[in-house]
């Protein structure tokens, strides 16, 4: 065993715990975790993948390399559409409690209404 | 074995253990805020992971945006959540359901672990390939001539993804406000500890990220992780209160966001007449042209990833 097989299944174990937290976690913010653990592990992987295929000089296949780091910019940028969502919801359910408690109360912008 | 590996393997025990231990505690911690700063802990270990798997560029990426952009994000967004009602509404599932879940990630896990003790030897790739056609490109590291010349109708879909991802989230804008500036209004802070970070963080910071855009050519960096730090430094002057997130109507703003990928499409369109296709380069024009459109990235990808963590516009829309 050598320190790549290593963190190969190493990935492997953190596909299993992303995906574990990701079906069962309960809050939203904490799926959004979860699922970029399992993310993480997928990326890791192919990273043990580029690592094998070193050849030429070069640390690793810099195929793969290339691709993580563009992968981890839209992991990036899902995550902050998902974080934005998840606070908008809780700002209009907040509005929405609001005003069903006192219908005079409403903040004005902070929630669209349903009709 | 040699004295050397052995330690080397030691090394790489110890930091997989921990990944290991850490990414449990982002799911196992009660408290979000804990769970978010395991996470950034997290984020940053497995930048030392990228270093031991030979990829400078991807650790680098890691530690900027996995690690610190994310962070950003998530500690804000853990911290307005801890004001509000939690939005959680479903039951915690039982112990059947855990079981059965907790088997079936297990397989998942069991699966992958089989398919790395049974990967090809000699393994396949395209290093060789990657290196020999490189001298064509006159760059000097390989993940950036895959990046903007091998691949890279890749990059230019990212670039892309990075602004309409962004419109989502000012979609997101409730009545009235669209247009308005992002996030919320902060007081400028002279005497903390912010205030003496903001004064000294950011002309460091901004040669840095400059810098690591400008080595890319030849050595570990590039656009993205030079953008991501010219961004988190944009955004240290918000969140010390120095400046505010600009209107989210601004026609410069607007400018810069969409300045790299329109260039990049202005240069795969001329590649069709110029040289043999979209997104060719003309013969000896590679560098240059490269070196361009990675500056305009640079910048459009600062200020997407800076307004990504700064949220929906919700104050002071333009009348």
């Amino acid at each position: 065993m050598n320190g790549v097989t290593l963190f190969g299944i190493a990935s492997a174990l953190l596909v299993g715990l992303g995906l574990y937290g990701l079906v069962l976690s309960a809050g939203p913010l904490r799926r959004i975790l979860a699922f970029n653990v399992l993310g993480s592990g997928i990326f890791l992987l192919f990273g043990v993948v580029a690592r094998r295929g070193a050849a030429g000089g070069v640390g690793g296949d810099p195929v793969p390399h290339a691709i993580i780091i563009t992968g981890l910019v839209v992991a990036f940028a899902a995550s902050a559409l998902a974080v934005q969502l998840m606070l908008r919801l809780s700002e209009v359910r907040a509005a929405d409690r609001a005003g069903a408690n006192n219908p005079d109360n409403e903040k004005p912008g902070a929630g669209d209404q349903q009709p | 074995m040699m004295p050397g590996s052995m330690a080397e393997l030691l090394f790489d025990s110890i930091l997989v253990l921990t990944l290991l231990a850490v990414a449990l505690s982002i799911l196992a911690l009660r408290q979000a805020f804990a769970a978010v700063l395991a996470f950034v802990t997290y984020g940053l270990l497995l930048a030392i992971a990228w270093v031991r798997l030979g990829s400078v560029d991807v650790a680098l990426t890691e530690a900027a945006i996995g690690a610190g952009v994310t962070g950003v994000l998530l500690i804000a967004a853990a911290s307005r959540l801890r004001r509000s009602i939690p939005i959680a509404d479903k039951a915690s599932p039982g112990i059947p359901m855990r079981i059965a879940v907790g088997a079936l990630c297990a397989t998942i896990s069991a699966a992958l672990v089989a398919a790395v003790l049974h990967l090809p030897t000699p393994a396949p790739g395209q290093a060789l390939a990657a290196v020999a056609n490189l001298p064509s490109t006159g760059l000097g590291n390989p993940v950036t001539g895959v990046l903007l010349a091998y691949r890279a109708i890749d990059t230019l879909l990212e670039a892309v993804v990075l602004v309409l991802v962004l419109l989502g989230d000012w979609s997101m804008a409730p009545d009235g406000q669209w247009g308005g500036r992002p996030g919320p209004r902060l007081a400028p802070e002279v005497n903390g500890p912010l205030g003496l970070l903001v004064s000294v963080l950011p002309p460091v910071g901004i040669l840095i990220g400059i810098h690591i855009f400008w080595i890319g050519a030849d050595m570990p960096g590039g656009a993205f992780q030079g953008g991501t730090i010219l961004g988190a430094m944009w955004i240290l002057t918000w969140m010390a209160g120095r400046t505010a997130p600009p209107h989210t109507s601004s026609e410069r703003l607007r400018l810069v966001l969409v300045v790299g990928p329109a260039l990049f499409l202005v240069a795969g369109f001329a590649g069709i007449v110029f040289a043999e296709a979209f997104l060719a380069y003309p013969e000896g024009w590679a560098k240059p042209l490269i070196i361009g459109i990675e500056a305009a990235l640079t910048v459009s990808i600062a200020a997407a990833l800076a307004m990504l963590v700064a949220g929906w516009p919700s104050r002071e829309a333009p009348r």
